[in-house]
């Protein structure tokens, strides 16, 4: 495929497969809890009715911000799949956090507030990682491109697998898993920050954070792929079989404390990623 | 299409509830009964929720409360009144600190009876204010 209809599959497929992900991960958590669960298309009526829903806006500032957050989360995928490079593209992908991080600092409310700050410790865990991972594709590949690392003859995943195993960890924190859900929740009722970030948005300010949501998922499942560049299929198999190691992780254990985040995130990736690129390059395994 | 009708989100105040009818409230989201079904979230945050569902009757304290939660939530909106208490005051109508029921302080759309309403009544009332909340959109609209 030319990399302009890549680009324009992952914009408007990106959030379905994001959506049927959520939908999909909100039957097996129900299951798991003994439960039926709602319909696969469940996160889809959610958004389709926040956008029907009145706003009330606490300030005018909150939504274009969280519009900046759905367009450059895109806008990173856009970027990763069209041939831009790499390590940019995380740049772009940290730049859309912050937006969120903006709105949510925006509004009055404490709970949104100390969402945001929390949010801020997220970032400050997960995003040295994802530039760590990419230098490191970058690396072994010496390509930085998509299509580069895709076409190249290196296998990512066999070179790399201290910086996949830490991939796996950090995504728990990028999907909003427990017990690294400290700033926000999707669907359950951690009551203590009633919902972190998005407390203050209503209607479809919140269907925004949503829908950005889903293209980040799609671009982490796109991360994955890059992992095993051989085989696409093998890639998806890959997201889907660690999406449902998240989903067991995040129904078997408690919300942790944000200092515990921050140390363990980096000291899993430093140990794991780290340690991988000094067995390759200094070591020379 | 209306997708209202597919995903009422809760949000549960409890007024000056016994607790009968939370516990029977909080057992509509356990496995033998699961509104998440029907896409029922019970969201605990205002500016989310469709549904407002009140037990146990209105008191001097909780006036404000009750009406400051009802005006956080984004139209178009639904209070269900849950249990004697939310409807009338129950048993504790006559009490000196008591107003009565959730409709002397801010408008109701759907009552559910008992003491203490069985979730099959709650259940029922969340699907009858969902019909409530699709002709309040249309109106909107």
């Amino acid at each position: 495929m030319t990399p302009a209809l890549l680009v324009l599959v992952f914009v408007v497929l990106g959030p379905v497969l994001g959506g049927l992900l959520a939908g999909a991960d909100r039957i097996v958590s129900a299951r798991m809890q003994g439960r039926v669960g709602p319909p696969l298309l469940q996160p889809f009526y959610d958004v389709g009715k926040l956008f029907q829903k009145r706003v009330r806006r606490v300030n005018p500032v909150a939504e274009p911000l969280l519009i900046g957050h759905v367009v450059f989360m895109a806008l990173a995928g856009v970027l990763v799949i069209g041939g831009g490079d790499l390590i940019f593209a995380m740049f772009v992908l940290a730049l859309a956090a912050l937006f969120l991080v903006l709105a949510a600092g925006s509004a009055d409310s404490p709970y949104s507030n100390v969402g945001a700050e929390r949010e801020l410790v997220v970032l400050l865990a997960s995003e040295p990682f994802f530039i760590l991972m990419m230098a490191a594709i970058c690396k072994v590949t010496g390509e930085s491109t998509f299509s580069g690392v895709m076409d190249s003859p290196v296998r990512v995943a066999v070179e790399l697998p201290g910086a996949l195993l830490a991939f796996l960890f950090v995504i728990t924190i990028k999907l909003r898993k427990s017990p690294f859900d400290i700033s926000t929740t999707h669907h359950h009722p951690h009551q203590e920050l009633v919902r972190g970030l998005t407390s203050d948005l209503s209607g479809r300010q919140l269907g925004w954070v949503e829908l950005a949501h889903w293209y980040e998922c799609a671009l982490l499942a796109v991360f994955v792929v890059l992992f095993f560049n051989w085989s696409a299929p093998l890639g998806i198999l890959a997201f889907v079989v660690a999406y449902g190691l998240e989903v067991l992780v995040d129904n078997s254990t408690s919300r942790a404390k944000w200092q515990l985040v921050l140390r363990s995130a980096w000291a899993v990736t430093l140990v794991l990623a780290g340690g991988n690129l000094l067995a390759l390059y200094v070591v020379g395994v | 299409m209306s997708y209202l009708r597919r995903s009422p989100w809760i949000l549960h105040y409890d007024g000056s509830s016994c607790n009968g009818c939370d516990i029977e409230v909080l057992a509509c989201l356990t496995p033998l009964y699961d509104v998440e079904r029907f896409g029922v979230v019970n969201t605990g945050n205002p500016k989310h929720a469709d549904i407002l569902l009140v037990t146990g009757s209105v008191n001097e304290r909780n006036i404000e409360i009750i009406q400051n939660l009802h005006r956080q939530m984004p139209d178009p909106k639904v209070v269900v009144a849950v249990g004697a208490c939310a409807v009338s005051g129950g048993i504790f109508a006559r009490a000196y600190n008591v107003q009565g029921g959730i409709d002397q302080v801010i408008p109701v759309d759907v009552y559910a009876p008992g003491c203490a309403a069985r979730p099959e009544t709650i259940i029922d009332a969340v699907i009858a204010g969902i019909g409530v909340l699709e002709r309040k959109r249309k109106v909107s609209a």
